[in-house]
Formats: structure tokens, sequence, C-alpha cells
């Protein structure tokens, strides 16, 4: 590893980061506009033209609260949790590939910061401890709103979990590998694996629907019956940090989503439009983001427009429907893959 | 399976107070729920937080100045509540109302159930998590507020009309605003409806959730929507018709499960039936007086107090509360935004009431609420409640 | 290098373990337990078993410790509900664990024998590799296990089940 790729990669993890929490600042004022759309508002337009500062101005607001621990809680607990909750949702941003590879003075750098050939499995590692950070914020706050919160969520995250496994098993035995970056460059130009897999996105989607907490699987934070579920009792940056770890979540899902299924960087005729491989890598970047800006805002679509579940009817859409519909996708992804074996082995 | 039966009873019970100040119970409730896990096993109510003593305030105030305090029960709905208790007091003292003022009060009621009837099924939609369709439909309610206002100044608290009539004819302004309102509402709410009613997710929270038989509804006393939406057309405006509503043609329409699903459908069916009665009186709208003529009651033109000693007399005793009226009992009932406001007034010929009762629907249906929530979900109770409109100030009165 | 690593995981490990027995809070033991597996986890990494690894922390500290977590949050346990138990279940644990701690150290010197398995090959560890192994030498063992955990999975089920007929 020479120190040119030392440098480049130590400046990819800080842009990778800084970008990760702009678009995480920047999606509350997207999300309270985007309300504001659909319900015929107008929504934040006091700080700044638009109300662009609204994120500065919030969070502002958050650092200069006061800092409220309860008396029964344990403290040290107490700010775990957000730490965790925060801690993990930046973790995972490390093996999105963000682009392809850009040529720098002969030098080939690849705009991912790191390749992990167990990619797919790293990121379920990290989202499967994520539900720590909201447990024990949960429990430690002492409130019975916040207990009944955490254990939804806990119980929420290991059922939908299994489902969101089963269904990336299925795109892993048309892919091959389990390595995100390998995958995206399987889907070069059009071959995007939405076309393969229709009902294993649609099961994951759902399923990352429920592993960011986001309505109509909200019944972690849902305000009218929980107050404010596991994050009652927080106050100041470390309400923040979980509201801030809350869009994280939304943000990398939607990265996985479109690296996973809509084709990441790639994009039709992308090498047909003559152009250098330094531009078309920038190109798909662009591109990268602007599917990633399309899941965000189809997030956001759905939250305003969708009641949320009632416990029991969350917990059987994912064990009784989601769970069956994935293995049968497994099963049929199986059959489609040896199809030929398959043929040679009835008829003859 | 007495082995299971053992460990049934030694289950531990959570118990969670819901209330007084929580984000879902739209008021000021307490609920003490004894809880097994996610289900409810048994609940408290506590009432009372904001008991304001309205009948007994009542008892030392001149007939006029009590229709303040019916606002303050029902305030999404108050102008029902203030009609409800000038039809009181004109059945007390006799008075014969013109039909214009009759046909006027009707379009404003009807407004004032739209309007009760939008936040209630809006907030039904907040309380299952849809927050968009509560403040889209928001708009409209804003726009019967903006009548209220062209009519009488005030909004939420809007003690509207006078005993014997209004203080004034409906100008063109304001007409033109009911025009405008109904229209808006007739869109939007197609729109609302439309993203609501036939939602996967909403059936399946609201159907079988907080149900009641018919039989239970009528031992408790239920009325209005919450009564028919469990199969029993009562209304109160068929049954026993005030204020002319015979002369209009409109239907009631009735549930048969008595759950959320169906009070939310019955609510919103009246909306559309309002709509249509507002139209029929805005077309056939009588000549002739917006005001009864009884001078003792009703105030004098501020012009004829300054001229004329009959009208200045009258208008100091009205002002002062110095009007006796006759000795009697009245009871008049109309049928409010969530079911059959009573005024119950006992008259011993002085210049307040000797004794008034409010037959307030909220204070009935909250009896029947921990039973309805027996064995259902914490989300169910939460919806159960706000399904049924139990609105703290008319409960609390 | 790979050797600090290797001496920090372990006492980190070590000291982990020792915490989930003498915490006096049962939530406080479910975290300690779980720091232990991430540092288990760190070990695989050392050992060139990324997938193991990876896979450690999903069952493990991802599904495993949440349910316990959430079991014990449930339960509400603190110090003061903790049931006190007799002397005599004293003495049998403490002869129990004795007997225990005797297996282990004598498993430990008869696996002083076993030798090292050469780790030059870093893709060892990986999932492919791992899968070919699994499906070709050991694939009447990896069969068998599986279904003994689907007779685990119905032993569940009929215990969850409320009504027994």
């Amino acid at each position: 590893m020479g120190i040119e790729l030392l440098i480049f990669k130590s400046i990819l993890v800080l842009v990778v980061f800084t970008i990760t929490l702009t678009i995480a600042a920047y999606s509350t004022y997207g999300e309270r506009k985007i309300a504001a759309f659909l319900q015929d508002r107008i929504g934040p337009n006091r700080a700044g033209p638009f109300g662009i500062f609204q994120p500065v101005a919030d969070g502002g607001k958050m650092f200069l609260k006061e800092e409220i621990i309860p008396a029964d809680a344990s403290a040290f607990l107490f700010v775990l949790g957000p730490s965790l909750a925060m801690l993990t949702a930046l973790m995972t941003g490390v093996v999105i590939p963000w682009g392809d590879t850009l040529t720098l003075n002969g030098v080939e750098y690849s705009l991912q910061i790191t390749d992990l050939n167990i990619g797919v499995l790293y990121i379920f590692g990290v989202v499967s401890f994520g539900v720590y950070g909201i447990m024990i914020g949960g429990w430690s706050s002492n409130n019975k709103f916040s207990l009944l919160g955490a254990i939804r969520a806990s119980a929420q995250m290991i059922s939908y979990e299994l489902a969101m496994g089963l269904s990336i098993v299925a795109l892993i035995m048309t892919t091959g590998t389990l390595s995100i970056k390998e995958i995206v460059d399987q889907q070069a130009t059009w071959h995007w694996n939405i076309l393969y897999q229709p009902l294993g996105f649609l099961i994951f989607m759902i399923c990352a629907f429920a592993e960011c907490n986001r309505a109509p699987f909200d019944l972690a934070e849902c305000e009218t019956e929980l107050v404010g579920g596991y994050h009652t009792e927080y106050s100041s940056m470390k309400l923040g940090f979980y509201l801030f770890a809350e869009y994280i979540n939304m943000f990398i899902s939607s990265a996985l989503m479109a690296s996973l299924y809509f084709g990441g960087y790639n994009f039709p005729f992308m090498n047909s439009l003559g152009l250098d491989q330094n531009m078309v890598t920038i190109l798909g970047t662009v591109v990268f983001f602007g599917k990633v800006f399309f899941f965000i805002f189809f997030f956001m679509w759905i939250r305003w427009t969708i009641p949320r579940f009632r416990y029991d009817q969350l917990m059987r859409l994912g064990w009784q429907s989601l769970i069956p519909l994935a293995i049968l996708n497994i099963l049929l992804t199986g059959i489609f893959t040896m199809r030929e074996e398959l043929k040679n082995w009835l008829f003859n | 399976m007495q082995q299971y039966t053992d460990i049934e009873e030694e289950k531990e019970y959570n118990t969670l107070n819901l209330g007084p100040t929580h984000p879902a119970t739209h008021g000021i409730f307490q609920n003490v729920l004894k809880m097994d896990g996610e289900i409810i096993v048994s609940s408290e109510p506590t009432i009372g937080y904001i008991h304001r003593a309205f009948e007994k305030i009542a008892e030392h105030r001149p007939y006029y100045q009590i229709t303040p305090l019916t606002d303050r029960m029902n305030y999404c709905s108050s102008p029902i509540n203030n009609m409800g208790w000038h039809m009181t007091m004109e059945k007390l003292i006799g008075a014969e109302i013109p039909k214009r003022a009759q046909y006027m009060r009707i379009i404003i009621m009807e407004l004032a159930r739209i309007a009760d009837h939008i936040v209630c099924n809006s907030v039904i939609g907040v309380d299952t998590g849809a927050l968009t369709g509560f403040t889209y439909v928001w708009q409209d309610r804003e726009k019967i507020y903006e009548v209220y206002e062209e009519i009488c100044g005030a909004r939420l608290t809007t003690n509207i009309g006078r005993i014997g009539g209004f203080e004034r004819d409906f100008n063109k302004t304001t007409w033109e605003k009911i025009n405008d309102a109904l229209n808006s509402i007739e869109k939007r709410w197609a729109e609302f409806e439309r993203l609501l009613s036939r939602n996967r997710i909403f059936m399946d929270r609201c159907i079988g959730c907080g149900p009641i038989t018919a039989e239970k509804a009528l031992g408790y006393g239920f009325t209005g929507p919450n009564l028919r939406a469990a199969g029993v057309d009562y209304d109160v405006r068929v049954m026993s018709p005030y204020s002319s509503y015979e002369d209009f043609d409109f239907t009631i329409p009735v549930g048969t499960n008595g759950d959320t699903y169906d009070r939310f459908m019955v609510r919103n069916t009246e909306i559309w039936e309002s709509i249509k009665i507002i139209r029929q009186a805005m077309n056939n709208l009588p000549e002739g007086n917006y005001h009864a003529d009884i001078p003792e009651f009703y105030l004098p033109p501020k012009d004829d107090v300054y001229t004329k000693m009959e009208a200045l007399i009258y208008h100091f005793k009205i002002v002062m509360g110095e009007t006796d009226v006759p000795k009697g009992e009245v009871y008049h009932c109309v049928e409010g935004g969530n079911g059959e406001l009573g005024f119950y007034l006992v008259s011993d010929g002085g210049r307040t009431p000797y004794r008034l009762h409010f037959r307030r629907p909220c204070f009935i249906y909250y009896q029947a609420y921990p039973e309805m929530i027996k064995g259902a979900m914490l989300s169910d109770a939460i919806l159960t409640m706000s399904s049924m409109n139990v609105i703290a100030g008319e409960l609390d009165a | 290098m790979v050797e600090y690593i290797f001496y920090a995981l372990s006492v980190i490990c070590i000291a982990c373990a020792l915490l989930v027995v003498f915490s006096k809070n049962p939530i406080h033991s479910v975290l300690y337990l779980i720091l232990a597996f991430f540092a288990i986890a760190g070990h695989y990494v050392l050992l060139n078993a990324q997938f193991l690894a990876v896979v450690h922390i999903i069952v493990y500290a991802g599904a495993i410790m949440v349910l316990f977590l959430f079991v014990i949050m449930l339960l509400n346990l603190n110090a003061e509900t903790e049931p006190h138990k007799n002397m005599l279940t004293k003495i049998m644990a403490t002869v129990s664990g004795g007997l225990l701690l005797v297996t282990l150290v004598g498993s430990f010197r008869a696996a002083g024998q076993v030798e090292m398995v050469n780790l030059d090959n870093s893709n060892i560890g990986t999932i492919e590799n791992l899968g070919k192994v699994l499906f070709n030498d050991f694939l009447l063992p990896f069969e068998i296990s599986s279904v003994l955990f689907l007779s685990a999975m119905i032993g569940a089920v009929i215990l969850g089940k409320k009504q027994l007929s």
C-alpha cells in the first residue's frame, strides 16, 4: 500500500463521512419540505432563503439545549445508547462503492473505501448490532414508554433481518459474490439486478424500511402511542444523535438498494458515450447519488402517505408473509440458475 | 390444561399511565392501564382534569351569558352547542323563530358538524400514523372557521347567534365563503377518502378495533355517529326534528359492527350528507327576518337604543340580565358533532337558571371506554379513543 | 503487530468474560458478554476467517444477545429481586463448576499436541473456500446439524404455543 493510496483513502473516508453527515442533515430539511409539499404547506422558510439553513439552526439548537439525564437512569448506558446508534450508522458507509475507479497520475484509485470480500455480510453485521443503540437507550431511560419502544424495536429488527438476509441470499445466488463492488460491476450498463430479482428487491426494500424504523414500521418511536418511543427521555444532542442515525441509516439503505439492485454507479449507454474513464466515473457517481436521492425521496413519500402497522400485524407480515416469500424467491432463483442441469436431469 | 392456568394467575402485569398529558389523548384524560405486554388487561379512566363547573357557573349567570359557556364544551363544533342553548331558551320562553333564521341556523350547524367530523376523522388518520391527511383537510376546517369569523368575528369559541336568531343577517361575503368552503370540502374530502378508506393498512388497523354491539351501545346511552356505527339509526335531527330539519332531504348512514372503521365511515358519509343539507338550505332559503320578535331577550338595534326610550330600557335590562323568564322545566336536544347534546333547564322564574344540566355525549362514551379496550392492544386503545371523538372539554364540562 | 493485537483482544475477552460473572446487574452482564463476543470475532479475523468473524457477530451479538437482552429487559431483574439460593445449591454449583474446570484443563492439556494449521494461504477463511470445504468434505455433518436446528426450531414453536391439547 503506497503512501498516495493511504492519503487518497484517508481523504475518501473524510469525504464520505462529511457527505453522509451533510446528507443526513439535509434529509431532515428535505423531509420537512417534502412533507410540506405533500400536505399542501410551505415548510421551513425562515432560516436563509427557502429555509436552506434550517438544519444548521436545528443542529445549533440541539447543541445548546439542556442535557437531561433522568435521575433513575443509568448514566453511562444512557449516553452509550445514542453513541452506539451513531457509530453503527456511520460504519456501514465503508463498503458502499460510491463510484468506479479514478485514474490520477497513472495510478488507479477506487472510489470505495474498502472492498471487503464479505461486504454484504459486513453490512448485516453492523446493522444487526445497530439495534443495541435503541435497546440500551430505551432500557436505560427507566421509562415504560421507552422500554416498550425498545422492545418493539428489537423484536422488529430481529424479525425483519431474517427476511432481509433471505432476500439477499437469492441475490447472491445470481451474482455469486458477496463483494458489493463486484455485484455492482456485474450490473454494467443496464443489466440491473432489479430485472432478475424483482421479488427479492421488494422484500429487501420492505425490510430496509423496517430496519430503518421508518413509517409504516416506525412503531418503536410512534408519537401517538409511545410519546417518543425509545428516545422519550432524551434531549439535546443525544436526541440529535438518534435522529441523525435514523437519517444516516436511511441514506445508507438507499445507497445499498441502489448498489445491489439498481446498478450502483452504472447507467445505460455508459460505454458508448465516448468519454474517458475518469469522466464516466464522475458521471457514474452523480448517477449513483441520483438513485440514492430517489430512494430517500421514496422513503419520505411512503412515510407521509401510509399509516403504520400495529405490532401484531407487523410481526405477522414479517414472519408469515415476507419470510415464506423470500424462501420461495430462493427456490425460484435456484430453479432458474440450474435450469439447464434440471432439464438434463428430467429429460435424459 | 391445569398447569397452564396456574401460570396464568402468576403473570406479572405492568401498569402504564396513559395520560393525563400524552400526545395521543387529545385533551386531558388519564387512563391507568394494566398491561400484559402490549395487551390491555384492564383500564381505569380518571376524569375531571379540566372540570370547570359549567353547570354551577350557569346557575349564577343571566341566560344570555350562558352561551359562551357552551362554546367551551365541544370546542370542535361550538356553534351547535350555541344553537342548542338558544333553542332551549326559545322553548322555555315560547318564542317563534322565523324560517329564515332556522335555515341559517341549519347552515351553521351543519358546517360545524363538518368541521367536527373533519377533526375526528383526520385525527383517526394521525393516530394510525398518516399525518398527511390531517394537515391536508385542515385547510377546509380553516375555511369553515373563516365563515364563522365572517358571521360573528370569532373562530373557535364562537358564541354565534343570539337567543331568538342571529345578531345580523349573513352578508354577501358570508354566502360566497360558504359556497367556496363547500366546493373545496367536496374536492378535498374525496381525496382524503381515497387516501385512507380503502388503504389496506388503515383497514387492517381499524376494522375490528374497539367494537361495541348495538345492545351495549344503547345500554350505555350512546348516541350520534358512535351509536349509528353500531347499527342503530337514531338521529335527533330525524327523531325529533328541530329548527325545520323536517324540511330537508338527507339520509342517515348506519354501520354494522360498531368498530373504528364503521365510525370512520359513518362520519365520512355524514360529511357528504351535511353538504347536501347546506346546499338545500341555501337554495331554498326563505325571505324574512333573521331574528324573532322578542324584545325582552333580543337586543334592539343600536340606533334605536340611542333614540328610543323602550329600546334603551330593553337594552339595559338585557345587558344587566334583569329580564325574568317564565317558571318551568324544558329539555331540548340537538344532534351535536358527536351525539345527542341535551340541555335540561329548570327555571324558577328568576334571572338565572335554577338548575342547568348538559347532557354531554362524550361523558357517556367515555364510560364505555374501559370495556371497549379490554383485551385490545395499546395501539387499538388509542385508535378507539380518537374514533369515539371524546373531547375533554365536553367530557369534563 | 499481530501478536500485540492478539494479546489485547485476549485481555479484553477474558476481562469481559469475568465481568459477565461478577457484575451485579444482569443487563451489564449481557453487555459485557457482547463485548467478549466482539473480542472473539477479532480473534477469528486474526486467523483469516473473516466469514466466521462476521457470522459470529451477526448470529451471536446481533441476534442471540438481542433476544437475551430482550428477555432480561422484560423480566426487569435487578439486585433486589434476585432470589436467594440456599446453601445446598451453592455447594452444588461450586462442585459442578470445579468439575467443569477440571475437564477444561484436561482437554487443553490434550490439545497441546495438535499440530498447527498452516495459515500461509490467506484465502483459507474466505466464503468460497469455506463453502467448498463444507459442501464437499463435511457434507454429512453439515446437513445433520441443519436437521438438528430444524428439530430445535420445531421444539421452540411447540413450547411457545400457548394452547396444548
